[in-house]
């Protein structure tokens, strides 16, 4: 029991250095900036620097786009299915995991060749429909979580019980999905949003492959031609990063807990 | 690209309420749906197979198996496959035998309680951590100046870069994708090693059998499946990454995905049918790792009920 | 007893400051089946813990067949354990859930197929061999793990509560079923269970435990008759309390509100005046004056419960309900709630608790 316990710590221990130690460095290394002390001149740089304020603004309004575009796809489908056509989950199930089978890279080099300017559907043909299809492109990557995040908070809420309760009670449909059942999967949308902007917000494949201005592709510039500035970014991404992750920890506190049925 | 644990889809499957049975439906039913099948097919499912038909087809749309063939003949394609699945492999063992033991440590090292909640609370962040700050953070890391490197040259006197060490490399690039692939591991196995029951170490012990006993004849093979399935995840995961790795070497480093990116760039290949047929191979190894995890996994769970 | 197979001696367990075993002793003989019988928390499971050698005795040893084990690993008492979850290995079949003890042993592949085959044999399930685990049903399972646990051929059987998982038609055909196999193989048995009537049917002699301690060890015979403690016959048991006075310690003479009777030899040295709990189990009362009973007391029918072969009537006595059993008899309508009845016990069944 002893040794055991010795282990398990140095294993533990050990872990964690090989974690922490890269983002220390990091840190450290973005305070470097100024010769011989530590100051934050790495960040006021990024930080004024409009590029990244006009990329970091992009990917912004690109990941809002997509969660909305993500919500409207997933929640009338993921509702629909649980309660008219629960034979359709397995074929809807497999579509929603293909994006995590089928890279990222394969996924826009077919957007490229099928939605070129000379398509029929000429997405590619002007810079308003190379944003549509990079959030298109982000919707479909985001596919999996949201589904999962909306299929989970759907199925503790037991949605064919309480739209059959409303209309009995004589709501309409609207009043259904508005009143009953957006508000019970609301943190589980709310999960599947942050989840989606934590994946769209340095995203750097698809971005860079449409040839759009967004914050990815801004990264991997800054990267390749700055010695200090990428690793305040780095800090800078990690900390958007846990900051989504840590909100979805604290959503996943106030969700709401099956009545009915256990988890 | 950025990943996220899929552990729990098989649950979400597995724990459905069962539905009753919906009998004949008017076609209006299917309105209801239809966004997302055309979704779907117009922007996931067509263009796949654009791809995957391209990838049989000559430049006069004729079908042939040249392309394919092509992919085994090009020395620097096949070399990309062969660097690509080194590195997948090395990233995907590595990761997996080291989060298998953090899992253990964390669920059976007697360790206190916070040790756990915050590992799998970190796990999960980093398991999302990848794309092109990764590759940053490593560069200030074990680059030429970076935190470690120098620490190592002036307070130990060892210069790893002088020995040969450059982070710049395929094993580079394997330590990188550490962060990510020892985490996702971790949030994975950890249910399964939660689903080892204590009595059966000691039904083990009273039967006679030693620890180790117990742990090659019981738990060994346990935990094999889910073991084995996640090592194939995290094989996919990396194998289709490419964002760290080109933000880490640029395009210096000849793997499927950067490959696949120059040519989308610029058809460095000469031939748009044989990149077709290198994205081609890339969802033939993805799928293939893919269907090898949910048999795998489907195993696990039967035993671990 | 003059030369037990298992003997526990002086035995303490405490996890930190809270003392879970106090004092525990215990002789049990070759071939005997003892129960631990107690409420949850009592401290039957940590004592069977010891035994097997899970945890180690704040104090006190352990001798199995005169050989001092305490300070051994479970793994070198040689002993068979039946867990209340199964335990079985998921990823091994019958067979080698069964034949896992034998081959960690070492046994020849050929002794050990024979071996196996006889105890699916002993369990009645033959057929059963290639199967796995999640396959069969929770019964099953347990005949396995029972099978397991003996195929090695163990001196001592340790059973923790291993029919708590299952419902309670299988639970039964199993009891006789482990009890008819633990006699034939003349095995050594200690059983933990929470379930008195288990408790009865099963065991040779029962150990009774509350808060650490045996309150009673005795036949299934003499726990249920004659519990020696207040605690005991309560939890053994359906039991009918009367408060009574003792209105004349010589003569033994103890007043039930306003009639008496005699309990002469049962007083234990109380006092006239002193107050005493008598107890009386449904069965040893009797519906209207019967020959043999020598205590009569007047009521009212406040109940009738048909149970089938069996009418349980709760009759009312002065400030106290006494619930009784008549058998069923088609001849004879059963009582109606109202009437005046009276009831009459033999004053040897009487249980005076202190």
């Amino acid at each position: 029991m002893k040794t055991g316990r010795f282990w398990a710590w140095l294993v533990f221990g050990l872990g964690t250095a090989y974690f922490f130690i890269p983002l220390i460095a990091t840190f450290e290394f973005s305070l470097r900036m100024r010769r011989g002390e530590y100051s934050f001149d790495a960040y006021r740089v990024v930080l004024g620097d409009s590029r990244f304020q006009e990329t970091f603004a992009y990917s912004v309004t690109v990941a809002v786009f997509t969660i909305l575009l993500g919500v409207l796809l997933v929640v009338p489908t993921a509702y629909w299915i649980r309660l008219r056509m629960p034979h359709l989950r397995p074929v809807v199930e497999f579509i929603t995991l293909l994006p995590l089978v089928i890279p990222a890279i394969v996924i826009v080099f077919g957007y490229i060749r099928m939605y070129g300017s000379n398509s029929p559907l000429p997405f590619l043909g002007s810079a308003r429909g190379t944003d549509a299809l990079l959030v298109i492109g982000y919707a479909t990557l985001a596919l999996p979580y949201m589904y999962r995040a909306v299929d989970t908070g759907l199925r503790t809420i037991d949605v064919r019980t309480l739209t059959e309760a409303a209309q009995i009670l004589g709501a309409g449909w609207t009043t259904i999905i508005a009143r009953v059942i957006l508000p019970n999967v609301l943190i589980a949308v709310l999960s599947g949003a942050f989840l989606t902007f934590a994946i769209v917000i340095g995203e750097f494949t698809l971005a860079s492959l449409l040839n759009r201005p967004a914050f990815g592709p801004y990264l991997q510039n800054i990267g390749a031609n700055r010695a200090y500035e990428p690793a305040a970014l780095a800090v800078i991404a990690f900390a958007i990063t846990w900051g989504c992750m840590s909100v979805i920890q604290i959503l996943a506190r106030f969700a709401p807990k099956s009545a009915n049925r256990p988890n | 690209m950025t990943q996220a644990s899929i552990s729990t889809t098989a649950d979400a499957a597995r724990s459905a309420p069962p539905e009753a049975k919906s009998g004949f439906r008017l076609p209006t039913h299917w309105l209801g749906v239809a966004p997302f099948f055309i979704f779907a097919l117009m922007f996931l499912i067509l263009p796949t197979l654009y791809l995957v038909v391209g990838a049989f087809q000559n430049d006069q749309g004729q079908y042939t198996l040249d392309n394919i063939r092509q992919l085994f003949a090009d020395q620097s394609i096949r070399d990309s496959y062969w660097v690509s699945i080194k590195i997948s492999f090395w990233s995907a063992t590595i990761g997996a035998l080291v989060g298998l033991a953090m899992a253990i440590a964390i669920v059976r090292g007697g360790l206190p309680a916070w040790v756990r909640s915050s590992t799998m609370t970190f796990s999960g962040v980093a398991s999302n951590f990848a794309g092109v700050p990764l590759a940053f953070a490593f560069l200030a890391t074990l680059g030429r100046l970076g935190l470690v490197t120098v620490i190592l040259r002036d307070v130990f006197g060892i210069n790893i870069y002088a020995m040969g060490f450059n982070v710049l490399t395929s094993w580079g690039l394997i330590i990188v994708y550490l962060f990510f692939q020892i985490p996702l591991m971790i949030v994975i196995i950890t249910p399964a090693i939660d689903g080892l029951k204590r009595e059966w170490g000691e039904a083990a012990a009273t039967l006679g059998a030693t620890t180790w006993q117990y742990w090659r004849m019981v738990v060994i093979p346990v935990l094999w499946p889910s073991f084995l399935g996640t090592v194939i995840l995290l094989f996919a995961n990396s194998f289709g990454a490419i964002a760290t790795a080109y933000a880490f070497t640029g395009s210096s480093l000849n793997i499927v995905p950067i490959k696949l990116y120059a040519q989308i760039r610029g058809d460095v290949l000469h031939n748009p049918h044989l990149g077709y047929a290198l994205a081609f191979g890339m969802i033939v190894v993805t799928g293939l790792a893919n269907i090898f995890y949910i048999w795998f996994r489907t195993r696990s769970e039967r035993w671990l009920k | 007893m003059a030369d037990p197979f298992l003997s526990i001696q002086n035995v303490k367990k405490s996890f930190g400051n809270v003392a879970v075993v106090k004092d525990f002793n215990l002789d049990v003989g070759a071939g005997e089946f003892v129960s631990f019988l107690g409420p949850s928390g009592c401290g039957k499971t940590t004592m069977l813990r010891i035994v097997a050698g899970f945890e180690e005795p704040s104090a006190g040893k352990v001798m199995i067949g005169g050989k001092d084990v305490t300070g051994l690993k479970p793994n070198q008492r040689n002993i068979g354990m039946v867990f209340q979850a199964y335990a079985l290995f998921p990823n091994l079949t019958v067979a080698q859930n069964i034949g896992f003890g034998l081959k960690v042993a070492g046994m020849p592949k050929a002794e050990a197929q024979a071996r196996i085959a006889e105890m699916l044999n002993i369990i009645k399930l033959p057929d059963f061999g290639d199967r796995y685990p999640y396959q069969l049903s929770g019964g099953q399972q347990q005949r396995i793990a029972l099978a397991r646990a003996l195929a090695p051929k163990p001196k001592l059987l340790l059973l923790d509560e291993p029919l708590s998982a299952l419902d309670a038609k299988v639970r039964i055909s199993l009891r006789e079923e482990i009890r008819s196999i633990q006699k034939k193989l003349g095995i050594t048995t200690i059983f933990v269970t929470h379930d008195q009537e288990e408790a009865l049917s099963m065991s040779d002699r029962i150990v009774v435990m509350n808060e650490g301690r045996a309150d009673q060890t005795g036949t299934p015979f003499e726990i249920y008759n004659r519990p020696s403690t207040k605690f005991v016959a309560n939890f053994v048991g359906t039991l009918n309390v009367l408060e009574g006075t003792v209105s004349d310690a010589t003569t033994g003479t103890v007043k039930i509100n306003a009639e008496e009777i005699g309990l002469k030899g049962k007083l234990n040295g109380s006092k006239s005046g002193d107050t005493l709990s008598l107890a009386l189990r449904p069965e040893a009362i009797s519906l209207g004056r019967r020959p043999g009973n020598d205590a009569n007391l007047t009521g009212q029918i406040a109940d009738v419960h048909f149970l089938g072969s069996v009418i349980r009537v709760r009759v009312g006595v002065g400030q106290n309900f006494v619930s009784l059993d008549t058998f069923n008899n088609s001849s004879t309508p059963p009582p109606a709630v109202g009437e005046k009845t009276e009831i009459s016990f033999s004053s040897g069944d009487v249980l005076v608790l202190h």
